[in-house]
């Protein structure tokens, strides 16, 4: 729990039955033969505000309340959920996921076993914020987006700005079988503002985004100094200007410094997918994807240069997925995943933490929503700095013939892992260790292992900074989980860079 | 408390200057599989209703747009007065337009909501398990996910509108693969009941594509003739749909606007005279003939226009660009006709006969693909598409399958595509891979191109 100044759980959520309904449910699995059996209840508020051009767009608030059971029945997964908070509705949730887990089992060759996890008895977890975001009038609220909007709307060659905000509340309470009892509260914001430029005459378009990351914290992270809105706002209209007119780009290898809010995309793709355990064994196979980094890698696979220190936390401030307990009932953690250059480390569940004779699990199950079963989600898998590591000015004095890149936008990768390709908000041409002007049409490409091998040198302490996103999406039905990911400017060098338009084949 | 119930509830509850109430009881059973075993499964219910009051002020029509699960009798007022503070908060919406008058409409107003379960199920379950131990026996390894999907729902508005509409939605991706994961295949239903749904048939298909695998073909990035069969056309032509609106396109914006002013209607697209439409009324492809909108979106969508009729429309005519989404708020501020998204989408040539086994008989060098993943827009200005070969790419040679290739990052515009055809098979309903969670009603015809981007190699498999 963060000290007491802090706010904390919402009473309207301590107010459900959830007690209640979990010993009501949890009685009915264990009397019909469960091994195990968890009951969530959980309640998630968002609200989203968009703005186009200074008017509101659209606002919705939306709240999803429910419940649901899980059981091991046979050896056999069995997952149910429901929205009626009664004892009665809650015991036939429970009889539910048994019916589903009789039902599965003829397809089911594998008995479910989970890790050994201590019982954690009945805990509170809130996450670090100041304003929760839900008690700030709406009116004040689009009143911030409009500024925004009118500051960069008044500058010369903005012809559109759109100017968005998410915000979620999510409250989740969790109980077992073997009688973990937790109850958590988290906040995330997703504020983003964005400029276009038309040409009308030349039918041609530019666009320009913030790079305020979505982060782990209430209301005033939009109004106070974590993040340096005024100064990023009042610098849009010349990037983008700049942008717009600048020479598109040779593509060929170039060397690269990538910035976190670039970098962070990359790491989330090529690291953090590949390095989830789910994946190696082949369970996402035919949906979001398998891993080059397969199992009997483990402690081998050379993943990246010296360089390339991965760890994976659910316990970062801030972070998305931090949290005090997963949906296992697991207490997180923090842990490596390559060392190094070396793969040393997954993103485990119980189930699969017993599976490969792993130990304890280190904390990644996650449902997205009271609806969903809970499967083995992205921790915050970050970079670290390196202790004697330089300034962005430092790495960007290491290159000769080279790219600045910054901000993420376009992004795509294998289901193996293997290749991506990614844009950006803002390219500028390196020459001779300097910065010398904005490039466009520019996707960088490359093989993960290729990649990280090249990364010759990583930034000092005080260049991390900690990106991320909302919608990470994975397993059917499809659940979207949000995620961080921290890192400093990272040197590459020998990059593939393709141009955009003749991609196009214009 | 009925559905119905909930919405006369709420609209006799509202003091808003208008109200609509739109209600969902969804009901979905899901089974998922890996390594020819069960990975996770679930029977899901869930209740939703939306409250959208509109308040006019002096300077514009404000909505307030709220949604909450598990709405009991005693929360609905308090639903209903917090919609409205949310409306007289948020101050003038600009999409506002007047909330949509009732038609005569043959839906059943009263009828209960309809209901899945588990047991949607009940021959799929054990022909998966004799799957499984068919493949085991043959060193393949299956993946996949079978859903079923029922939602009812319930639109009324202080206009007077009362819409039901009943939307079944089921879809089976099958994926196979060698134990050392080397060859990879997939096979994909989109479904209304699962009756139609012939596992033995499935499997069979994807043993004589990871046979097709048993040879394999090392060929470098470039330009190549390439057979697009449907479900890959449909994740393509999504695309394409989803960016098709007019507003973005009348501000000059998108791939649709035109050098000048305005936008492409009425300019040509496709070199072949193809129809791009959708049709709530596809025969397979029923979807809701109106509009619900629990938030509005981008100029695509607008909470205004609930119960609005959607009709067919097409899209591209003749593979000329025809018409582009419009809510009724954008088409009043530029005196066109509203065009409403639909929940299916059919591309279709005049006179198109060709399967895609006759398509491959016909090639003397070209790739096969099996589908697309991964797609993201890299460059608007042209639509830009980025994304990889996915299940199985297959050299096509002499007119019969040779072996099959690595996969390839690719580079490419669906409407650059449609300008490039070089052949139109027979549309049939199909399932896109890539867009599948959104999307699950769609008819493509497979498609030729004869000089499909391959950009990179991709080592995946």
């Amino acid at each position: 729990m963060p000290d007491g100044s802090a706010p904390g759980i919402d009473p309207a959520f301590l107010a459900l039955p959830m007690r209640r309904l979990a010993d009501a449910a949890l009685g009915r699995a264990r009397e019909l033969g469960a091994q195990h059996a968890d009951f969530r209840l959980e309640r998630i508020r968002t609200q989203m505000l968009a703005l186009r051009d200074g008017k509101l767009d659209s606002a919705r608030d939306g709240e999803d309340l429910g419940l649901s059971v899980r059981v091991v029945h046979d050896g056999t997964w069995g997952f149910a959920s429901g929205v009626d908070l009664t004892p009665e509705a809650a015991v036939r949730v429970a009889e539910q996921a048994v019916a589903v887990a009789r039902v599965s089992r003829p397809v089911n060759s594998e008995p479910v076993e989970l890790a050994e996890e201590p019982v954690h008895g009945d805990v509170t977890w809130v996450s670090a914020y100041e304003l929760d975001p839900f008690g700030v009038p709406e009116g004040d609220k689009i009143g911030l987006l409009v500024d925004w909007s009118e500051r960069l709307l008044a500058a010369d060659g903005v012809d559109h700005v759109e100017a968005t905000v998410q915000q979620v509340l999510e409250d989740k309470f969790y109980a077992d079988l073997a009688g973990t009892v937790t109850t958590q509260q988290r906040v995330r914001m997703h504020p983003e503002v964005t400029a276009t430029s038309v040409d009308r005459s030349r039918g041609t378009f530019e666009s320009m985004r913030t790079c305020a990351p979505p982060v782990g914290r209430g209301w005033e992270y939009l109004t106070g100094d974590t993040w340096d809105w005024a100064g990023e706002l009042s610098r849009i209209p010349e990037w983008l200007a700049e942008k717009a007119k600048a020479p598109s780009v040779d593509p060929g290898r170039y060397d690269l410094v990538v910035d976190p809010s670039n970098l962070w995309l990359t790491i989330h793709e090529s690291i953090g997918h590949a390095t989830e355990l789910d994946r190696a064994l082949g369970y996402e196979a035919a949906y979001a994807g398998t891993s080059f980094a397969t199992f009997d890698k483990l402690g081998t696979l050379r993943y990246g240069s010296d360089a390339m220190n991965v760890t994976g936390d659910r316990t970062a401030p801030h972070g998305l997925a931090t949290i005090g307990y997963d949906d296992d009932g697991v207490q997180t953690q923090s842990w490596e995943i390559v060392r190094s250059g070396v793969l040393v480390g997954y993103q485990l569940d119980r189930r699969m933490a017993r599976l490969k004779g792993l130990g304890r699990s280190n904390g990644c199950a996650f449902a997205d929503s009271p609806g969903h079963i809970p499967v083995q989600r992205m921790a915050n898998v970050s970079i670290r700095p390196a202790a004697g590591g330089g300034t962005l000015e430092d790495l960007i004095g290491g290159v000769d013939r080279g790219i600045y890149v910054v901000g993420d936008k376009s992004w795509s990768i294998d289901m193996q892992r293997y290749n991506f390709q990614f844009t950006g908000q803002r390219f500028f041409r390196i020459e001779n260790g300097r910065l010398a002007g904005q490039l466009r049409d520019v996707a960088y490409q490359a093989t993960t292992t290729d990649f990280w091998g090249s990364m010759e040198a990583v930034g000092g302490p005080d260049t991390f900074v900690l990106h991320g996103a909302f919608n990470c999406g994975k397993a059917q039905p499809g659940q979207v989980a949000a995620v961080s990911h921290g890192c400093p400017p990272a040197l590459f060098r020998g990059v593939n860079i393709l141009n955009t338009v003749r991609e196009a084949g214009r | 408390m009925t559905p119905q119930e909930t919405v006369e509830r709420a609209l006799a509850l509202s003091k808003a200057d208008g109200c609509v109430v739109v209600t969902t009881e969804r009901s979905e059973a899901n089974l998922r599989w890996a390594n020819n075993t069960l990975t996770t499964n679930g029977s899901m219910r869930s209740r939703k209703v939306a409250v959208i009051s509109v308040v006019n002020g002096a300077t514009g029509t404000a909505a307030g747009v709220l949604e909450r699960s598990a709405v009991t009798a005693d929360g609905l007022e308090e639903l209903v007065r917090a919609s409205e503070q949310a409306a007289r908060d948020a101050g003038p919406a600009d999409d506002a337009a007047p909330l949509v008058e009732p038609t005569e409409t043959a839906d059943r107003w009263q009828a209960a909501p309809e209901e899945t379960s588990i047991d949607v199920f009940g021959q799929v379950a054990p022909d998966l398990g004799e799957a499984f131990g068919r493949a085991a026996g043959k060193q393949r390894l299956l993946f996949g996910f079978a859903e079923h999907v029922l939602e009812t729902r319930y639109v009324g508005s202080s206009t007077g509108v009362r819409r039901r509409f009943v939307q079944p939605a089921g879809r089976l991706d099958v994926n196979g693969k060698s134990p050392d994961y080397a060859r990879s295949a997939w096979v994909g239903r989109s479904t209304r009941d699962f009756t139609d749904i012939d596992i033995a048939a499935l499997d069979a298909e994807l043993a004589q594509r990871l046979g097709w695998a048993e040879r394999t073909v090392e060929l470098p990035p470039g330009r190549y003739e390439t057979i697009l069969p449907p479900t890959a056309v449909a994740d393509l032509m999504f695309y394409l749909y989803i960016s098709a609106g007019a507003r973005d396109a009348d501000d000059g914006r998108t791939v649709f606007s035109k050098a000048g002013g305005g936008t492409r209607i009425g300019e040509r697209l496709a070199s072949v005279p193809v129809s791009l439409r959708s049709d709530p009324a596809a025969p397979g492809l029923e979807c809701e003939p109106f509009v619900t909108a629990t938030a509005s979106f981008g100029g695509l969508v607008s909470v205004f226009d609930n119960g609005a009729p959607i009709g067919a429309t097409e899209w591209i005519r003749s593979g000329e660009l025809a018409e582009l989404i419009r809510t009724r708020a954008w088409a009043a501020k530029t005196g066109a006709q509203p065009a409403p998204m639909a929940d299916n989408l059919l591309l279709e040539a005049p006179d198109a006969s060709a399967t895609l086994p006759e398509m491959i008989s016909r090639t003397e060098r070209g790739l096969l693909l099996t589908c697309l993943w991964y797609i993201r827009e890299v460059d608007p200005q042209t639509l830009l598409l980025t994304g990889l070969t996915r299940d199985g790419v297959y050299l096509v040679e002499g007119g019969e399958v040779a072996g099959a290739v690595n996969n390839f990052r690719w580079n490419e515009s669906p409407v650059d595509l449609l300008g490039r055809l070089g052949e139109v098979g027979r549309a049939e309903r199909c399932l896109p891979r890539e867009w599948n969670d959104y999307f699950t009603r769609t008819a493509m015809p497979p498609l030729r191109i004869p000089d499909f981007n391959m950009s990179t190699v991709s080592q995946a498999s």
